[in-house]
């Protein structure tokens, strides 16, 4: 494992994964829209609303990966001081951010014609705008410092302490009385009639193609930002006047 | 034991740490966290007078009656029910046999008086025809598919 | 003719499904763009400082 945390090596392999991810996701795009809008059947209760759920729900499980991604690699950061994977927690987390907005105003435009309102505060929508938080707040760090060192590992922290949302989000609707209906994904496998999974499943492999896809993007800014640092320092140790940045 | 060890234990205790906090907080406000009481919830909980609280169930099959622009229905959770008077637009997925929160309080006669009605599905989702073929072979269970997870009139009364 | 407006009607929820249609759009191009953006305009700043001192 520590093998892949060479900076070099790993986004060889990153930039090697980047054009599949992107050929599946932009494929899974091309034959899920049409499939979640126009030859999927309405649902025999909630009629073409159901369509929002082929958004709503791969936007949902992308927002928490993406944290789990994120809160994973500040461990790894925290841990065994592998620079690649605060990196790497820092690319996923706009993304996440997005995804989980993205979350929560479908949920809303699906609410308010289905529930008889667009928000309640049950555990579930709750839990969920912490999440929404937790990624603006992890952000928002990400610049508050002046020491770089300690911005990083402020960060990491607040990832980790916010690690802990994630069961809650999940269990919420098992846990409590929620007005959120329980998952799809049951032991039994999903609850779902495959005419209406075939769509959700298209969408979740597009969102997550292209999160993987949008982060490889991120990291190769984010790299080059560490090497602009250092270009900068050595231009300054060596005498050359540098414009400020 | 080296520095890495060390670390991983310190963050591994940490988070533990941090769940136990908040799963004790969290369990100690329970009754806030809960969305809805169910009608069994109802008959134990002793209630002030005009306490406002929801009361989520089932809609029961046949007991929807409007009267001008009062609806009147009874919410259950297969063991208990609860007689509920409402005055207002319902939601699009108000149905008997569905799941519903109601909120208000309980009148002294027994009633409970709603000044707002949310509707809560399942997390079945079929088209219409097969809906109708599962009725038509008798594999249809009100309120939740027999495979799935529990319905939520169980879930209900499982949960402490 | 008909069969395009009842799609786009999306039996009376046509606000509700399209506008969440229309923001996972929004969302999905943005962060695809403002990540691209970022990309290149690091890429042109590190050529350009890495330039002078290879002379």
């Amino acid at each position: 494992m520590h093998k892949y945390a060479n900076p070099t090596r790993f986004m060889k392999i990153a930039n090697t994964v980047m054009p599949w991810t992107t050929a599946i996701a932009v494929i899974c795009f091309v034959i899920g829209l049409p499939v979640a809008l126009y030859t999927s059947p309405p649902d025999y209760q909630q009629g073409d609303t159901v369509r929002i759920m082929y958004i709503h729900v791969p936007a949902a499980w992308l927002a928490l990966m993406a944290y789990m991604v994120t809160a994973g690699g500040s461990a790894v950061f925290l841990i065994w001081r592998h620079t690649i994977a605060h990196v790497i927690a820092r690319a996923s987390a706009p993304v996440g951010a997005v995804f989980c907005a993205l979350c929560l105003f479908t949920g809303m435009l699906w609410g308010k014609p289905m529930w008889g309102t667009p928000w309640v505060w049950d555990a579930r929508l709750t839990s969920m705008l912490i999440l929404l938080f937790l990624y603006l707040g992890y952000i928002a760090l990400g610049d508050a410092f002046d020491d770089q060192e300690r911005g990083d590992k402020a960060q990491a922290v607040l990832a980790l302490v916010g690690s802990v949302n994630v069961p809650i989000i999940h269990f919420s609707v098992e846990w409590w009385n929620t007005l959120h209906q329980p998952s799809i994904v049951t032991m039994q496998g999903l609850t779902i009639n495959a005419q209406m999974a075939l769509p959700l499943l298209l969408m979740v492999g597009a969102f997550q193609c292209f999160y993987i896809s949008v982060v490889v993007i991120r990291l190769r800014a984010e790299l080059l930002s560490a090497k602009i640092r250092v270009a900068r320092q050595n231009l300054a140790a060596s005498g050359v006047p540098v414009a400020a940045e | 034991m080296t520095r890495k060890t060390r670390r991983l234990y310190f963050v591994a205790l940490g988070l533990l740490a941090v769940a136990a906090g908040v799963g004790l907080m969290l369990s100690a406000v329970s009754d806030n966290v809960t969305f809805f009481a169910s009608p069994s919830d109802l008959k134990t909980k002793s209630l002030t007078a005009n306490q406002r609280l929801r009361l989520g169930g089932l809609v029961e099959e046949g007991s929807v009656a409007r009267d001008g622009n009062t609806v009147k229905f009874i919410v259950t959770d297969t063991a208990e029910r609860v007689n509920v008077s409402y005055a207002g637009i319902l939601p699009d997925l108000f149905r008997e046999g569905q799941g519903v929160v109601a909120e208000g309080h309980l009148a002294p006669d027994g009633v409970f008086v709603a000044d707002d009605v949310l509707a809560k599905h399942d997390e079945n989702y079929m088209p219409r025809e097969v809906a109708e073929a599962l009725k038509e072979s008798g594999h249809w269970q009100e309120g939740g598919d027999p495979n799935a997870a529990p319905d939520i009139a169980v879930r209900e009364t499982a949960t402490p | 003719m008909e069969a395009l407006s009842e799609f786009f009607a999306m039996g009376g929820y046509a606000t509700y499904v399209w506008t969440a249609y229309g923001l996972a759009l929004f969302g999905i191009g943005g962060i695809l763009l403002i990540s691209l953006k970022s990309w290149k305009a690091r890429e042109r700043e590190f050529t350009a400082l890495r330039g002078p001192s290879r002379q």
